[in-house]
């Protein structure tokens, strides 16, 4: 689950780490009422669940409540990537002398959190990590934690000043604490800036939070915004469903994330494009069948439907009966190709030919079939 | 011969009178597995399926002769199914259990470190070895006896590659199902070296996705250190950047982790890539083909690396087999002369 800027800063703000000031507004007004409360110049943030803000114009510093009216009203509702942008956080506008990088990701090679931190601030870590890797230092963090010795050596790193160091230190380790204590699959400063006052500050913030975690984390993930998510999305989780949008004509709904994977890739070895990826799991609960043929029908781009189900724990004669329960309670326009293999596969085809519905065995065969079938509806 | 599991494995269910517990021991009962003990604390004395339960591991252990774990328990507690499993001297720990939270794993992965034990999950359909034992969930009716290792980061990707290889004539060795978490105790690497030691086994199939560099890592071993001839393919071709796909591991990010990545690295150490499932058993037959020299032998001899030979392995049965052999045919032509070289003089 990804947190807000804000939210992040929220989580920062709690474990010590230095953020600025700051509001969230989702109206002009709001902004304005918020702006108030700092003085100019302020830095209107849009707030969405994606990279590339800055790029796309999200971002603006205004010196006066007019510029932030006007600005603050073109980034509301703008468009990022195709998410909405229905937040702003209002923030005072700080002088940068310097700015670093300081983050928190899983190594899975080493099994351990890494933290990495580079003079390179301000710019994609990716980025920096491509062209410049020699700018980058990894500290490895066990199960101590990061040992201050360590957030000294990473802060030498970064900055000269001694006096600077001293204020970096307790950030690495408080932001590794953040990372451990809140369950964060990434825990991001970037840019971590120096002002010219010598304060050390943690200008924008991100952190990325383990969704096998959120159980033991209920005010965390309280904070989920479902607007600022797909939809179609947020439907499939909460239908239990694991859904990802492409952009093809082929819908697919098969068990397992493995095979999933292998039949859109399989499509488009065929010359077809998949719609999406789309896992129902190892249930076959007509009402996620139902909840997925929804979904995938909704869409207007998809012009026909393959059922991959290959048998295992996943009763064949189970999902042929979930699938004609579905097809009973909606209407459903584009074609469907079925393809069952495994435990009870001869009863759910009896299940499936008692209403004309023919199912395949083999998964090339249903992809050639679907592909055909797509065509013909286009 | 089979690996990790076989005739001789005495299997503990923990969580055995939960539901999966339950219908997965009775799965693994009809298949002929010794499932000799279940464990659910405060459960002691009752009976699943007429297997005995008991409150601790270590009490199943010490009762039974337990020597395999297999865990249904909810992932919250999971990681202390994993240490209460190691801490009573299992030697073969299988966690089936999905969504465990990645710190619990970190831990659990720092504690194995420098101990015996093995560890194959979590997030994984577990291990069989057919005609033998089954461990975990893998239907056993799509396996046969035979000579094939197959290993693999998915659940039902595997079935469909078994299933084929099952249909071709190819039996297996021994299953597995490593996990589609970042964090699994055993490895595409860990898998590989055990196969090259275990005589039952003959070729081996890899099954690979997006996320990680776990692929990159078993196509230097192979190239450098496993004579067997391997098969892979790598799922996620179409899989968008930053998505996650069902599995929690199953992510690109920043631009690694792609298959075609992963693809480009087997074939860069000449191993054939399958491009579709049903391409494997092919793939496989030839590998096997009698006469066929073993990979070693081939990376030993100076004139072995006959390119037609090779490119037998990596026959494509469907379209575009030729242009994309003669890559794979040079890229392996060249380790092979350069080893025969120093080897040879």
């Amino acid at each position: 689950m990804n947190l807000h800027e804000y939210q992040s800063k929220e989580l920062f703000r709690g474990a010590g780490i230095p953020v600025p000031p700051g509001e969230v507004a989702s109206s002009v007004e709001e902004a304005v009422q918020a702006a108030s409360r700092f003085s100019y110049p302020v830095v209107v943030k849009a707030q969405v669940l994606i990279g590339g803000r800055g790029k796309a114009g999200g971002v603006k510093v205004v010196r006066t409540p007019e510029e932030l009216r006007r600005e603050a009203g073109r980034i509301l509702g703008m468009d990022i990537r195709g998410l909405t942008v229905k937040r702003i956080l209002i923030t005072p506008a700080a002088d940068i002398e310097r700015e670093y990088y300081a983050g928190l990701v899983l190594d899975r090679k080493s099994e351990t959190p890494l933290l990495m931190v580079s003079p390179a601030g301000g710019i994609d870590i990716e980025e920096v990590a491509r062209s410049t890797p020699e700018t980058i230092l990894r500290v490895p963090v066990d199960l101590r934690g990061l040992p201050a010795y360590r957030a000294r050596a990473a802060a030498r790193f970064l900055d000269k000043d001694p006096a600077i160091q001293k204020q970096i230190v307790p950030i690495l380790i408080r932001l590794v604490r953040v990372y451990r204590e809140q369950d964060a699959s990434l825990a991001e400063i970037n840019p971590l800036v120096v002002t010219p006052k010598g304060e050390v500050l943690a200008l924008d913030a991100k952190i990325v939070l383990d969704d096998s975690a959120l159980d033991r984390h209920p005010d965390t993930a309280a904070w989920r915004d479902l607007s600022a998510e797909d939809p179609d999305e947020v439907e499939a989780r909460n239908k239990g469903l694991s859904y990802v949008k492409l952009d093809g004509s082929i819908g697919c709904v098969v068990n397992g994330a493995g095979l999933a994977m292998a039949t859109m890739d399989l499509i488009q070895f065929h010359g077809g494009k998949p719609a999406n990826f789309l896992d129902i799991g190892g249930s076959s609960n007509p009402e996620k069948v139902e909840a997925a043929m929804g979904i995938l029908t909704r869409d207007g781009r998809v012009r026909a439907v393959l059922f991959n189900i290959f048998g295992g724990i996943t009763r064949c004669d189970d999902v042929a009966r979930g699938l004609l329960s579905a097809l009973d309670r909606m209407k459903v326009r584009v074609p469907i190709v079925i393809r069952l293999t495994g435990t009870n596969e001869k009863e759910g085809r009896e299940i499936l030919g008692q209403r004309g519905l023919p199912a395949l065995s083999d998964m090339d065969e249903a992809v050639r079939a679907v592909i055909a079938r797509a065509a013909e509806a286009a | 011969m089979s690996v990790l599991i076989g005739r001789g494995t005495r299997v503990v269910v923990q969580g055995i009178t939960g539901r999966d517990g339950s219908f997965h021991t009775q799965g693994m009962l009809d298949y002929g597995t010794k499932v000799v003990a279940g464990v659910t604390p405060g459960k002691r004395g009752e009976r699943v399926h007429s297997v005995p339960v008991f409150d601790s591991v270590e009490e199943a252990v010490s009762k039974t002769g337990a020597n395999c774990s297999v865990i249904y328990v909810p992932a919250a507690l999971a990681q202390d199914a994993i240490y209460e499993a190691v801490d009573s001297g299992i030697p073969l720990v299988v966690c089936i259990s999905e969504g465990i939270p990645v710190r619990d794993m970190v831990e659990v992965a720092a504690y194995m470190r420098g101990r015996h034990a093995r560890l194959v999950g979590p997030n994984c359909p577990g291990l069989i070895s057919p005609g033998q034992s089954k461990v975990g969930i893998m239907p056993g009716s799509i396996v046969k006896p035979g000579k094939v290792g197959v290993v693999s980061r998915s659940g039902t990707l595997t079935y469909e590659v078994v299933w084929q290889l099952t249909r071709a004539g190819l039996g297996q060795s021994t299953c597995i199902g490593i996990g589609g978490d970042p964090i699994v105790g055993t490895r595409f690497a860990d898998m590989l070296a055990l196969y090259e030691q275990d005589p039952s086994t003959s070729a081996i199939v890899l099954i690979g996705e997006i996320g990680g560099s776990d692929e990159e890592d078993a196509a230097l071993l192979i190239k450098r250190s496993i004579t067997k001839p391997v098969v892979a393919f790598v799922a996620g071709q179409t899989a968008p950047p930053g998505k996650r796909m069902g599995h929690a591991g199953a992510i690109v990010s920043g631009g690694s982790g792609t298959a075609q990545e992963k693809m480009a690295r087997f074939q860069e150490a000449g191993i054939p890539v399958a491009k579709t499932p049903s391409e494997i058993p092919g793939l496989i037959a030839s590998a096997l083909k009698p006469g066929r020299k073993s990979k070693l032998t081939l990376l030993r001899s100076k004139r072995g690396s006959k390119p037609g030979r090779l490119a037998g392995s990596a026959k494509s049965k469907r379209r575009g087999g030729s242009a994309k052999r003669s890559v794979r045919t040079t890229s392996r032509k060249r380790p092979t002369a350069k080893a025969g070289r120093r080897r040879g003089r």
